[in-house]
């Protein structure tokens, strides 16, 4: 395969998805169920994109991978305890960014 | 102040900022895989979705068929979104196509966070053109740089980037049932991700969340 035609491809495959998404007619959206399911998908992707983004490494030794705990997970806490305290959203990206890269420069 | 995220127009420009630092990371890893400057803008500007863009350019030339298969499943919760938010931003033809392109997670993630439907609105668009604008001028920028670029972990950069979608699922987490939906995500999903490639982890894990959340549900009517 031509890499240009992967790359129109891909897009056009990805493209696809958000578009069928916002074809899906009214009438069906007007339903509870459909609300619903739509609203908890969102709340789910999101927290499990995160929590992937957070804890998941690779064995460097094997390559495998597996679950981490490290400066990633620290920042998310901060991040937590700052939500709590109601800081700015900049406040707490930066804090959480500023956290880990701290904590790789410690260790 | 209503929301503890603050005015929708700063945090739509500081998700932008936050996302577009990342796309330094992907200008420069694309070139590094062998894909050249305009192959590298033109997923940016195509794909859009900086997940499967990652996910195509890892596989890359070893193989391009399943680049592109990666970057498709990567990008199957964007439709998902598009089902939450087609409600609120009601569009038409062009406006449509635009819309569509502009569901990605960010997006998704800022207006869920806001509670009336103007802001909703409001938080979509901009931050739809927030970060197309900065994803888009990193990935040049990383592209042009390439490899003289350091690691963006080095600067946090990834940390910020889960602590902003994190901050922005929080007002919904806040009752018990999207706690326990967002829980069973992060679980799911991590334990997902030990066996399968990226993409359907994040995918296995929310529908398993969904089930749990429509079992809560059930409990509470009957």
């Amino acid at each position: 395969m031509n890499s240009w035609v992967a790359i129109i491809a891909a897009s056009a495959a990805v493209f696809s998805w958000k578009y069928l998404g916002h074809l899906v007619p009214r009438k069906f959206l007007e339903s509870k169920f459909l609300q619903k399911l739509a609203g908890f998908l969102t709340i789910a992707l999101l927290a499990g994109l995160v929590g992937v983004q957070t804890f998941s490494g690779k064995n460097p030794s094997t390559g495998a991978h597996e679950v981490v705990f490290d400066a990633r997970f620290l920042a998310l806490i901060v991040a937590m305890v700052l939500l709590k305290l109601r800081f700015p959203f900049l406040v707490i990206v930066v804090a959480a960014a500023a956290t880990a890269a701290l904590l790789r420069l410690a260790f | 102040m209503t929301n503890s995220a603050g005015k929708v127009s700063n945090v739509a420009l500081s998700v932008g900022i936050a996302t577009g630092v990342y796309g330094i990371s992907f200008g420069a890893l694309s070139v590094t895989a062998g894909f050249d400057i305009w192959q590298t803008i033109a997923l940016s500007v195509l794909m859009f979705s900086g997940g499967s863009q990652f996910a195509f350019v890892a596989v890359g030339f070893s193989d391009l068929a399943t680049a592109v298969t990666s970057a498709w499943l990567v990008g199957v919760r964007n439709g998902f979104y598009a089902l939450s938010l087609a409600p609120i931003i009601e569009t038409k033809g062009i406006r449509k196509i635009f819309a569509a392109q502009l569901t990605i997670d960010e997006t998704a993630a800022v207006s869920t966070s806001r509670h009336t439907l103007e802001e909703q609105r409001k938080g979509f668009w901009l931050t739809g053109i927030s970060v197309f604008v900065f994803w888009n001028l990193a990935t040049v920028i990383g592209a042009l740089l390439g490899q003289q670029i350091g690691d963006p972990e080095t600067f946090g950069l990834d940390a910020a980037a889960a602590a902003a979608l994190f901050a922005l699922v929080w007002p919904r987490i806040q009752k018990s049932a999207g706690a326990i939906i967002a829980s069973t995500a992060i679980i799911a999903s991590v334990l997902f991700s030990l066996v399968l490639p990226s993409g359907p982890p994040v995918l296995l894990g929310a529908l398993c969340a969904v089930v749990v959340g429509f079992m809560l549900n059930r409990g509470k009517h009957e």
